[in-house]
C-alpha cells in the first residue's frame, strides 16, 4: 500500500518533470527516471518479464536512440540545445480545463465499484518459486501463452519490426532527402566528375 | 490474504494511469518541441501498459502480459519512425518548432 503511493507519487512526478524540461537532454533523464520506477511497479504486479523487457527495450534501446537524436541535431546548430521555448497562449486555460476533467475522470473512476475477483479468476497462480511454470507472470507463463495461444500477433509483431526498420532506412538513409531522383543523379554525376578531375591534376 | 488480490485496488492503479495519461498528452499539446512531444507519447503507452498489468493481475490472466509485450514492440517502431521523421524534417527545414514546420499545412 504504501510501496503504491511512494511508487505513484514518483511517477507522476518524473512525468511532469519530462514534460516541463526547457532542454530534451533533462527530459530524457526524467523519462529514465519513469521507465525505471515503471519497472518496479511491473515486478509487484508479479510481471517480472515485462520488467526486464522495460528496462532493456525502453531505458536501453528508445531512450538511447532520443539521446543520439538530440545530440546528432544539437551539433553544430546552437538554437536546438535549447529548443522551442513558447507555449501556446491558451495554455493556462487548457491546463486549467484538463486538470478540471482529469479531477472530474479520477473521481468518476474511485467512485465506480469494480468486482476483480471471483469467477473470473484463472486458474494459474501467483503462489510457488519464481520462474516455475503456472505461477503467473513467470518467464514460463508468459513464453507459453506467447508461442501458442498467442502466436499470430507475435508474428504480426515482427512484420511490424520489419517495417519500421525499412521505414527507417527509407527516410532517414538518403543523404539528400526529397530531392527528385533525376536531380539528385545529376549530382552525384557532377561530384563522380569533378572527382575525376582532382584526381586527374594529382 | 487472499492470494488472488491486488496490492491496492484497482481504482487506484486506473486513476494513476489517468493521471500520467493526462500529463502526456498535455505535453504533446503544450510543447512545441518534437522530442519533447514524442516522449509525452510514450509516457501515453506507458500509461496504458501500466494498466494492462495491473488488470492482468487483478484477473490473473496474461492475455494482458502479452498485449503489453506488443505494445512495448509497436512504440519501439514508432519512436524509430518518429526520429527519423524528425531528422529528415530538421535536415530540410532546419528548425525544430512544429509550428514553423508548416509546409504540409492544409
Amino acid at each position: 500500500m504504501t510501496v503504491f503511493w511512494i511508487l505513484g507519487a514518483l511517477l507522476v512526478a518524473s512525468a511532469v518533470f519530462v514534460i516541463s524540461q526547457r532542454k530534451p537532454v533533462y527530459s530524457v533523464v526524467g523519462l529514465l527516471v519513469h521507465f525505471a520506477v515503471l519497472a518496479i511497479f511491473y515486478v509487484t504486479l508479479s510481471a517480472e518479464f515485462l520488467a526486464v523487457i522495460q528496462i532493456v527495450i525502453y531505458s536501453g534501446a528508445i531512450l538511447i536512440l532520443f539521446v543520439f537524436v538530440i545530440a546528432l541535431l544539437s551539433s553544430g546548430v546552437a538554437p536546438f540545445s535549447v529548443g522551442p521555448n513558447r507555449m501556446p497562449k491558451a495554455a493556462v486555460p487548457a491546463s486549467v480545463v484538463a486538470f478540471i476533467a482529469l479531477a472530474l475522470v479520477v473521481y468518476g473512476i474511485l467512485r465506480t465499484p469494480l468486482v476483480t475477483t471471483g469467477a473470473h479468476v484463472a486458474p494459474t497462480s501467483v503462489a510457488g518459486p519464481a520462474g516455475a511454470p503456472n505461477v503467473f507472470g513467470s518467464v514460463a507463463d508468459f513464453g507459453k501463452a506467447l508461442f501458442t495461444t498467442h502466436l499470430l500477433p507475435f508474428e504480426i509483431t515482427a512484420f511490424i519490426l520489419m517495417v519500421a526498420v525499412i521505414g527507417v532506412v527509407a527516410l532517414a538513409g538518403e543523404e539528400t532527402p526529397f530531392v527528385p531522383s533525376a536531380r539528385r543523379a545529376r549530382i552525384v554525376e557532377r561530384e563522380m566528375r569533378e572527382a575525376l578531375l582532382r584526381g586527374g591534376e594529382q | 490474504m487472499n492470494e488472488a488480490a491486488l496490492p491496492v485496488a484497482i481504482v487506484n492503479y486506473i486513476a494513476l494511469s489517468a493521471v500520467i495519461l493526462f500529463i502526456g498528452a498535455a505535453g504533446v499539446m503544450l510543447r512545441r518541441n518534437p522530442l519533447i512531444m514524442l516522449m509525452s507519447i510514450e509516457l501515453m503507452w506507458n500509461a496504458a501498459n501500466l494498466l494492462f498489468l495491473a488488470f492482468a493481475r487483478a484477473w490473473l490472466n496474461n492475455a494482458g502480459h502479452i498485449f503489453a509485450f506488443i505494445v512495448i514492440t509497436v512504440a519501439a517502431a514508432e519512436a524509430a519512425i518518429g526520429l527519423a521523421i524528425v531528422v529528415v524534417v530538421f535536415r530540410s527545414a532546419q528548425t525544430v518548432d512544429v509550428d514553423e514546420i508548416a509546409s504540409l499545412r492544409g
